[in-house]
């Protein structure tokens, strides 16, 4: 099975590249862009048939190193 | 006197520092990350600047799970000295060893220039050959230095006098280059044994460089 994570700068930290993008889509006339949240997606190759059992490694493997809980939230999506 | 200081793949200031303490009449040893001990005459753990595993994941995010972290927490816990200088402080951070995070600079770009920062607290003994309020120029060279830490850890911070210094200008006022919180350019943990920052004193140790701010700052580690 797949694990797509997803880790993004948690809502009121300043997500300076989100900022950046959205300045240079605004520039570009794209004038019906609200915001822009720029992240990461990490895709792991699971070698794992248990769905519950997926989500609790993914999770550990988030806590321990694939995000920064300190300034970012993730989101783990899994597909068979 | 030994500084003991670590090397991971990507680190590129271990040299400066080795340099900058001998100088100062310290010995030193370079501890590769492999090493699952440090030095037992080891008195000061310097965590070197640079791009530990190419910065990859986030600066200082894999470093932590190298062999010789283990080590360096236990030498922590045991009230041993460790500075952590630029990505040395990220290093620190990402292992919980100091609070807070350090995030890509506000506007983006890497940053490389002489920066005044202003000693907030002398009371630890990084700091203590300096006063309150005093001026020093030193350099930054980083482009993730934007230091985040939450609202009610900040608080905890200026109560346990747990920060060290913050960017200013030359006459003290504020001038915050990378976005940090409250300027904020380096802490130390509770027990005021861990030390990081994102200046660097080792690259200040002489006026035909531009600065020898440095050497009142390092020095402090030496007289303890």
């Amino acid at each position: 099975m797949k694990a797509i994570v997803n880790v993004f700068l948690k809502a009121g930290v300043l997500d300076s590249q989100g900022k950046a993008v959205s300045h240079a889509l605004s520039s570009l006339h794209f004038k019906n862009v609200k915001d822009v949240r720029v992240g990461k997606q990490i895709i792991l190759e699971l070698d794992e048939t248990d769905d519950v059992k997926a989500r609790e490694d993914v999770t550990k493997m988030c806590e321990e190193i694939l995000a920064n809980t300190v300034i970012e939230d993730y989101q783990i999506e899994l597909i068979k | 006197m030994k500084v003991s200081i670590l090397q991971f793949p990507g680190t590129n200031c271990e040299y400066d520092t080795q340099h900058a303490f001998e100088s100062l009449g310290a010995k030193t040893e370079i501890v590769w990350h492999k090493s699952e001990s440090i030095p037992e005459d080891t008195n000061l753990l310097v965590v070197a600047g640079g791009f530990s595993y190419g910065d990859y994941l986030r600066s200082g995010a894999i470093a932590k799970f190298s062999p010789v972290m283990k080590a360096v927490v236990e030498y922590a816990n045991n009230g041993g000295k460790i500075l952590g200088i630029c990505n040395g402080f990220q290093v620190l951070t990402e292992a919980g060893l100091l609070p807070g995070a350090l995030k890509r600079n506000e506007h983006l770009h890497f940053i490389s220039k002489h920066h005044n920062l202003k000693v907030i607290n002398n009371d630890n003994v990084f700091l203590e050959k300096l006063s309150k309020d005093n001026i020093v120029n030193i350099p930054i060279a980083h482009h993730d230095g934007n230091y985040y830490i939450d609202q009610n850890s900040l608080k905890d911070l200026y109560a346990n006098n747990q920060i060290l210094l913050t960017y200013c200008d030359k006459d003290g006022n504020t001038l915050n280059p990378n976005g940090s919180v409250d300027a904020i350019a380096g802490v130390c943990n509770k027990e005021k044994n861990i030390f990081g920052l994102m200046p660097h004193p080792e690259r200040a140790m002489e006026l035909l460089l531009g600065s020898d701010d440095g050497i009142k700052m390092l020095q402090g580690f030496l007289s303890a």
